[in-house]
C-alpha cells in the first residue's frame, strides 16, 4: 500500500518546490464553512491539510488557534465532525493528516481511531504531547493501519532525542521552528535550519518546518532546505478577521496561492 | 513502598505527555534534582531554610474539643498551617527554588489556584533573587483577592489567565506556554505532585517531610502509629507529602476530594470519585472528562481543589486499594470549618476544612479508642471573605 503521505512530499519534490501544508481546526468557524476554506485551500496549492481536532486544553497553542478551537468547541464538534473533514478533503482529491493532542484519541481508543481515520480516508496524525518514549502501543496500531504517525523535533531537542524521534516517526517530520506556541512568535530560520540539518543525519524522512511561518519570504527562505512548509495560524487569523463566509474562503484562497507561489525553489 | 519507577511511572499513570520541546528541560530537571539529592550541601541548606525560615518542625496539636464531634475518635492535626506563608506549599517552594538556582536559571513561573502555591512561589523568588511570573485563573483572582496582593507585594507579577474556564487548570495551561517559549532562562515551579516526570516524584519527596516529621512525633509523643491519616485532595500534593511514610504501617489512610454541591449533581471536584483514566497536563492519571476527552469543568468553592485532574501517584494508589478516597460537599466542608474555629481556635482553609469534615464522618466509624492524623495544610486567613458571605455575616465597609 502506497503511503499517502510520502506521494504528497514525493509530488512536490518532482515539481522542484516544497510541499505547502495547511492547518484548520475542524468545525471552524462552523462545519459547513470549514468545507468551504478546505476547498479554498486545495485550489489554491495547499498540498497537505491539517485537521484539527479541538481539544479543551490545547497547550502548545497561542491564542489565535485557542480562539478557533473555543469557537469550534463551543459548537459541540466531535470526533465524527473531524472524520467528517478528512473525508471532505479526501473527496476532493486532497490528502489529510490529523492534528490532535493524545487526550482524544486515548479516549476514543486508538484502534477505534485509526479505523475510523482510515475508512475516512485520512493518511496520518500528528501528535504534538505525545512524544515516542510514551507510543509504544501508538506506534504498532498506527503501522497496522498504515497511517502516518509524525512527531515534533525542537530546537531544544539533542542529538540523540532527533534520532529517537526519526526513528519513531512515519510520514514526515515536524521540526519546530522556534521554542514557543503556535501563531505567537516568527520563526527563526537559521535555528530550524540547523534543526532540519541534524534531522538529516538520522532520517531519510521528508523534514517540514512549522510555528511561526505566516508570509511568502519566510516560505521561500524555508523551501530552500525543508521538504515542506506548515502554516496555521495565519489561516486561522485570515478566518478570525473576516466579516463573514465568504470573504474568509477568498482571504484563505488568496494567502494560499500566495504562499504555494512561494514554495518553488529557483534553481 | 516504593510507588515509583525511574521512568517516572506509577503503574500504569504518570509519564511525560508533553510536547517534545519540554524533554530537555525536564531531563535538565531530573538530572539536577538527582544530583541535589546526593549534595550533602544541597540537603543541608534546604534543612536550614525548612528549620529557619519556614519554622520547622510543625507542631502536633491534639483537637481534644473538636474530637467530641468525630465520634470520640483522637483527632490530631499536623500543623502545616503554622508554616511562614500560611500552608504546605512553602516546602516544594524552598526546594524548587534551590534547584532553580542550581540550573542557573534567573526566572520562576508558577501556578496558583488558592494563591498559597503562588504566595509561597513569589515569597521563595524574593528570598533568593528571582524574577517570578504568577498565572492565576481570573475567577480565582477575584476570590482570592487578598492573595493577589500578597503576591504583589513580594514583587512577584500576577497574570489574570481569562481562557477556559479562568481557574486553575487554565493557569497551568498558560504557564506550560510561558515555560515552552522561555525555557532556557526560566523554570516552571509547578505547585503539585501532577505534570510530567519528574513533578510527581519531586514535589512528593519535597513534601515527604510532613508525614517523616508526624511518624517521628506520634511515635515520641504519644508512642503509637494514629488508626488512620487523612488530608484533602485537589492536585494531592499535602496529601503525599503527609501519606508517604505511612504506606508500609498498618494505617488506614484517607484522601478527601472536592464534592462540589455533591458527585451526583456533576459540578464538583472529585476527579478519583467521578473521573476516569485520562492525559491532562504531561501525565497519565484520572480527569473529569467527556466522552471525547474533553475536560470538564470543575466546581468547587475551594480555588485549591477546583482542578479536574489529581496527581498520577494518587491514582496508582487508588487502584491498589492503599488509600481510599471519598468527596466532601462544599456545605459539609463549611461546616466542618465552623466546627473546627468555634473548638479548637484554628481557622483552616477551605481546602483543608475537606479533611476535617472527612475526619469528622471517619471518626464518627471509627469511634473511641481510634485516633485520626489530619494533615491540617493550610490557614483560613485568605478565606475569611468566602467564609464569612457563606455564613451570612456582616463584613462590614473594610472589605465591601
Amino acid at each position: 500500500m502506497t503511503n499517502l503521505v510520502a506521494s504528497v512530499f514525493a509530488n512536490a519534490a518532482n515539481e522542484n518546490r516544497a510541499a505547502l501544508i495547511a492547518y484548520l481546526p475542524a468545525g471552524f468557524p462552523t462545519q459547513n464553512d470549514s468545507f468551504a476554506l478546505i476547498d479554498a485551500l486545495l485550489k489554491n496549492g495547499v498540498d497537505l491539510i491539517e485537521i484539527g481536532f479541538p481539544y479543551s486544553d490545547p497547550l502548545m497553542d497561542g491564542p489565535i488557534i485557542q480562539a478557533a478551537v473555543q469557537q469550534s468547541l463551543e459548537q459541540g464538534i466531535k470526533a465524527k465532525d473531524v472524520f467528517a473533514a478528512v473525508q471532505h478533503v479526501a473527496q476532493q482529491g486532497g490528502t489529510a493528516v490529523v492534528m490532535s493532542y493524545f487526550n482524544p484519541i486515548f479516549r476514543y481508543g486508538t484502534e477505534r481511531f485509526l479505523d475510523e481515520l482510515t475508512k475516512s480516508g485520512g493518511a496520518g496524525v500528528i501528535t504534538p504531547d505525545l512524544i515516542p518514549d510514551e507510543a509504544h502501543g501508538w506506534l504498532k496500531s498506527a503501522s497496522k493501519h498504515n497511517v502516518s504517525n509524525i512527531f515534533l523535533v525542537a530546537p531544544s531537542s539533542t542529538q540523540e532525542r532527533v534520532a529517537l524521534v526519526s526513528t519513531a516517526a512515519t510520514g514526515f517530520i515536524y521540526a519546530a521552528s522556534l521554542m514557543g506556541v503556535t501563531g505567537v512568535k516568527s520563526a527563526q530560520i537559521q535555528i530550524v535550519s540547523d534543526l532540519v540539518a541534524r534531522i538529516r543525519a538520522h532520517s531519510n524522512l521528508p523534514i517540514a518546518v512549522g510555528l511561526g511561518v505566516n508570509t511568502p519570504e519566510q516560505v521561500s527562505e524555508i523551501s530552500k532546505f525543508a521538504d515542506g512548509v506548515i502554516v496555521g495560524s495565519a489561516f486561522v487569523k485570515a478566518v478570525l478577521q473576516a466579516p463573514e463566509i465568504n470573504s474568509a474562503v477568498a482571504a484563505v484562497g488568496t494567502l494560499a496561492a500566495d504562499l504555494a507561489g512561494a514554495t518553488r525553489r529557483i534553481s | 513502598m516504593t510507588t515509583f519507577d525511574l521512568s517516572g511511572k506509577f503503574g500504569e499513570y504518570g509519564g511525560r505527555f508533553v510536547p517534545e520541546a519540554l524533554i530537555h528541560a525536564l531531563d535538565q530537571l531530573d538530572n539536577e534534582y538527582k544530583a541535589a539529592c546526593a549534595d550533602p550541601i544541597f540537603l543541608a541548606e534546604l534543612a536550614a531554610l525548612n528549620k529557619n525560615y519556614t519554622g520547622r518542625p510543625t507542631p502536633i496539636t491534639d483537637a481534644t474539643r473538636f474530637s467530641e464531634l468525630a465520634g470520640g475518635a483522637q483527632i490530631l492535626l499536623k500543623r502545616e498551617d503554622l508554616n511562614h506563608t500560611g500552608s504546605h506549599k512553602i516546602n516544594n517552594v524552598l526546594g524548587q527554588a534551590l534547584l532553580t538556582k542550581r540550573m542557573n536559571k534567573k526566572r520562576v513561573i508558577a501556578e496558583t489556584g488558592a494563591g498559597q502555591h503562588g504566595v509561597a512561589t513569589a515569597t521563595a523568588a524574593a528570598l533568593m533573587g528571582l524574577e517570578c511570573v504568577v498565572y492565576m485563573g481570573e475567577e480565582d483572582t477575584k476570590r482570592q483577592a487578598l492573595n493577589v496582593a500578597r503576591m504583589r507585594l513580594l514583587g512577584a507579577e500576577v497574570v489574570p489567565v481569562a481562557t477556559g474556564s479562568r481557574t486553575l487548570k487554565d493557569a497551568i495551561n498558560e504557564a506550560m506556554r510561558d515555560w515552552v517559549s522561555n525555557v532556557d532562562t526560566t523554570h516552571y515551579l509547578l505547585g503539585t505532585v501532577a505534570g510530567p516526570h519528574p513533578f510527581p516524584t519531586m514535589v512528593r519527596d519535597f513534601h515527604s517531610v510532613i508525614g517523616a516529621e508526624a511518624r517521628s512525633q506520634m511515635l515520641e509523643n504519644y508512642g503509637y502509629l494514629p488508626t488512620a491519616v487523612a488530608a484533602c485532595v485537589g492536585g494531592g500534593s499535602n496529601a503525599i507529602g503527609i501519606f508517604t511514610a505511612f504506606l508500609n504501617d498498618d494505617v488506614k489512610l484517607r484522601g478527601y476530594e472536592a464534592g462540589g454541591d455533591g458527585v451526583e449533581t456533576g459540578k464538583h471536584a472529585a476527579t478519583l470519585t467521578g473521573g476516569s483514566i485520562g492525559i491532562l497536563h504531561g501525565a497519565k492519571s484520572y480527569v473529569l472528562q467527556d466522552d471525547e476527552g474533553q475536560t470538564i469543568e470543575s466546581h468547587s468553592i475551594s480555588a485549591g481543589l477546583d482542578y479536574p485532574g489529581v496527581g498520577p501517584e494518587h491514582a496508582y494508589l487508588k487502584d491498589l486499594g492503599r488509600v481510599h478516597y471519598e468527596p466532601i460537599t462544599d456545605s459539609e466542608a463549611m461546616n466542618a470549618l465552623s466546627d473546627l474555629a468555634r473548638t479548637e481556635g484554628v481557622l483552616v482553609a477551605i481546602e483543608t476544612a475537606h479533611a476535617m469534615a472527612g475526619a469528622i464522618k471517619l471518626g464518627k466509624e471509627l469511634g473511641p479508642g481510634s485516633s485520626i492524623l489530619i494533615n491540617c495544610s493550610g490557614r483560613g486567613d485568605k478565606d475569611v471573605v468566602t467564609a464569612a458571605k457563606w455564613f451570612g455575616m456582616p463584613i462590614g465597609d473594610v472589605i465591601a
